[in-house]
């Protein structure tokens, strides 16, 4: 008898697969641009759903992690679990399961279709790969594998967008007939156990536990146990117990149970259906593969690569970044003077246009190093990049995943971050993400340009090699990879305890990356840093402008005021020869704003710290300019010039600033502020310390908490502190 | 019993077992490593570790700590 379709809401198909098999291809082919994006409560899950309409009904497609098993290690892997057995409140439960798998390699791909099966929900297999497959000589049955396993086959190609329509057509029909029986490859010793324990749950519950999270429970390696899963009550954990212990006497172990089963089933299931050349014929693919993870000639091509990359973000992406920046100034130039002078004019320009220029900014590295991870990754060699530095990488407890998101973050920290994506492992993914910022990023170099260009004296080490001042910027660099090794060290062995994860990982077949994939996973990545960031970014740059603008009245400083209306008058009515009052003018401008910079606060913020900044060898002033550079490390450029008297348009080139900055001396005395250990100091300080909210930001987004944002910046300004502290304390020693 | 961290790069073998009872060794049978299973072992990184075989047709890595816990029958 056919079903009928639910009705009053889209039907819910769930996409589930293993990774490399054309998963996000198919789903993006499925849905078109009609995606959502979001995450799961309290994981790091990227929830993806999409829409799309057949036969005229509206479907909801939920694109599930890739995986190659339905057995949970972890809180990050339930949520597939969840999402099938309909666990999942904020999804609901698919009406029906596509599962996609890679025709080239049919047998490892068929163990998830063999959990799916067992979920009993109207399921259709989608064959992908059917070309790499007879490339490989590769010969399936798909009508006997169909007959076989009990549900529909609909060979495919994503990539090609070919046969859609039969998959579409065959999941309206999976959705009208009833779901065949299944039956279970585990042993009747197994099931019965499974029925028994099934028994308990339905006796105290109205919604028993489903019969595949029994078995879950019965095979657990330890995560289960530890996750105290809604509806695992007391009777059911001593049950599960007592069939642990039956089950381990009969058979060797219980972790070999399901493999052993379903590898049995899957050998009974492709008997026929799989027809190989009795010869292993070299592809392309494995011709590719066998000069790229060569050990000598491989790691050659990676560092080539690496510094391609590298020389990408860090070369090209400023000329973007400048392109951006400039035109910003032309609009706040052009915001500026449409406005008359006053508070909503300088809101404008020192807090929106600066701060939709701080996050606009970053897009260049961002699209740029996304476009080649997206290429990288979407050809297969992403693992392949990893096996190859999974060896250096493990010596300091991270894998070989960490490798690029670390290397990114020289350039920005922001892409890095989101980089360390492709790590699976929570742990791992966790510690990549907090010691990603300790790299020296490119913004960064301002502040170390100014202050060695003003402080350190330039002589030769080694001729033509090494200078004291390329060995002072240098030591910035190592200074931050030496704390980032012993971080992650600590972190591992403190609040991220864990075992090692295993790295068994897939070297995919290369392809062809598709551009669609690429420019989607690009356009994602901008658009989720502008709409998740940026609105955070923005709020921060706006705040940090008021607390430099404000308190402000004209009574509080009318000497200033007074002087520059006479000032602007005699401008104004002497025509010939004005340039020394034009000076004059300017000057006594300068002064106006440091002396409002002093009183903001900002600056009362600045002269509050001051005890603290102390032990540092810093006066208030420089603790202003710290706190002022929240939004961004380079802003305390810009931030010196206005306190040292000079306004706000100094870059690090600039000689002015670097004068300013040797004469500053102590106020009130002759002492000079800036020693050679002082500006050592800051830029130790600035070389460890967490300030950039957009970093804080995306690590919040990407660690999906709060907590872990505000950990990263008082971890990190905790060490910056005393590595401050000690710089300036062993450096007056020498002086 | 020869593991398949003792194999040499171009041998084949038959997978025996996988010892130990951790979400490693789970991890391992579910990618194939499952007895009967036939492997060669196709190369090393730099350092010589992790290694890269071909299991039924698909190419994976582990590492050597992990390649210790298969027991293998070398083919000859």
């Amino acid at each position: 008898m056919p079903k009928t379709l639910p009705a009053g809401r889209p039907i819910r198909i769930a996409l589930c697969g293993n990774p490399n098999t054309g998963k996000s291809t198919l789903f993006g082919a499925l849905s078109g641009v009609r995606q959502r994006v979001g995450n799961y409560p309290g994981v790091t899950v990227e929830k993806k759903l999409g829409s799309a309409k057949m036969n005229g009904r509206d479907y909801t497609i939920i694109d599930l992690p890739g995986t190659y098993s339905l057995a949970p290690q972890s809180m990050d892997e339930m949520v597939s679990v969840d999402v099938l057995l309909g666990r999942q409140e904020d999804v609901g439960q698919p009406d029906a399961i596509v599962c996609i798998v890679d025709a080239s390699n049919l047998q490892r791909n068929l163990y998830l279709v063999c959990q799916v099966l067992e979920l009993h929900r109207p399921t259709v297999v989608a064959l992908n790969m059917m070309d790499v497959a007879s490339s490989k000589g590769i010969d399936i049955n798909v009508a006997l594998l169909a007959e076989r396993i009990g549900v529909t086959v609909v060979p495919i190609q994503a990539n090609a967008r070919k046969g859609l329509d039969d998959l579409k057509q065959a999941i309206v029909q999976s959705l009208q007939t009833p779901v065949a029986p299944f039956r279970s490859p585990f042993s009747e010793a197994f099931c019965a156990e499974v029925q028994q324990i099934h028994d308990i749950s339905s006796q105290e519950s109205a919604t028993p536990l489903p019969h595949y999270l029994i078995q879950r429970l019965i095979l657990d390696t330890g995560y289960l146990h530890e996750a105290k899963l809604p509806g695992v009550s007391a009777s059911v954990i001593s049950a599960v117990d007592s069939a642990r212990q039956r089950l381990a006497a009969t058979s060797d172990e219980l972790v070999s149970i399901e493999p052993i089963a379903r590898y049995s089933w899957i050998n009974q299931v492709t008997q026929d259906v799989i027809c190989r050349p009795d010869e292993h014929r070299a592809t392309f693919s494995d011709r590719i593969d066998h000069v790229v993870t060569h050990r000598i000639m491989g790691t050659g091509i990676f560092a080539l690569l690496m510094l391609i990359i590298f020389q990408a973000v860090f070369g090209f992406a400023p000329f973007f970044s400048d392109l951006i920046e400039s035109g910003i100034g032309e609009m706040g130039g052009w915001v500026g003077g449409l406005l008359p002078p006053g508070a909503l004019r300088s809101l404008m320009l020192n807090g929106v246009v600066a701060g939709v220029g701080g996050v606009l900014v970053f897009l260049p590295q961002i699209a740029i190093l996304f476009l080649f991870i997206a290429i990288l990754e979407d050809c297969g060699y992403m693992s392949r990049a990893a096996y190859l530095m999974d060896k250096s990488m493990s010596a300091i407890g991270l894998n070989g995943k960490s490798f690029i998101p670390l290397l990114s973050s020289f350039a920005c920290a922001v892409p890095g971050i989101m980089a360390a994506r492709v790590i699976e492992n929570r742990r791992d993914r966790f510690i990549t993400i907090l010691v990603a910022p300790l790299m020296s990023c490119s913004a960064r170099i301002p502040v170390y340009v100014l202050l060695t260009s003003a402080f350190i004296p330039s002589f030769t080490i080694v001729p033509w090699i090494l200078s004291s001042r390329s060995l002072v910027f240098f030591l910035m660099y190592f200074i931050g990879i030496v704390v980032a090794v012993l971080v992650a060290w600590l972190l591992k062995r403190t609040i991220l305890k864990g075992e090692t994860p295993p790295f068994v990982m897939e070297l995919p077949s290369y392809k062809v990356p598709d551009w669609r994939i690429v420019l989607h996973r690009v356009w994602e990545r901008c658009w989720a840093f502008v709409y998740r960031a940026g609105t955070l970014i923005f709020a921060v740059s706006i705040l940090v402008w008021a607390a430099g603008y404000y308190p402000r009245s004209a009574q509080s400083d009318p000497g200033f005021a007074t002087e520059i209306a006479s000032l602007e008058s005699q401008l104004e009515s002497s025509d010939g020869d004005s340039n020394e009052l034009e000076l004059i003018l300017e000057r006594l401008q300068r002064d106006q704003s440091a002396a409002q910079i002093r009183r903001s606060y900002l600056g009362q913020a600045g002269q509050c710290i001051e005890p603290v900044v102390r032990p540092l060898g810093w006066d208030w002033r420089i603790g202003c300019a710290v706190v002022a550079s929240f939004p961004a490390r380079e802003v305390v450029v810009s931030t010196l010039g206005v306190i040292f008297n000079l306004g706000d348009e100094q870059d690090e080139g600039s000689a002015e600033l670097r004068d300013a900055l040797r004469r500053a001396t102590w106020e009130g005395s002759e002492r000079p502020l800036f020693t050679i250990p002082v500006a050592l100091s800051v830029m130790v300080f600035f070389a460890l310390c967490a300030q950039c909210v957009s970093t804080l930001a995306i690590i919040r987004r990407e660690m999906n908490s709060w907590r872990w944002a505000v950990f990263s910046f008082v971890y990190m300004t905790g060490l910056a502190y005393v590595a401050a502290f000690l710089t300036t304390w062993i450096g007056n020693w020498f002086v | 019993m020869t593991t398949l961290a003792d194999l040499h790069v171009g041998s084949r073998a038959q997978v025996a077992r996988v010892v130990g009872s951790d979400s490693i060794t789970l991890r391992l049978l579910e990618m194939g490593l499952a007895p009967g299973a036939q492997l060669s072992f196709v190369g090393t990184a730099m350092l010589g570790d992790p290694i890269e075989i071909d299991v039924n047709g698909y190419r994976l890595s582990v590492r050597k700590s992990e390649a210790a816990r298969v027991q293998v029958t070398p083919i000859d």
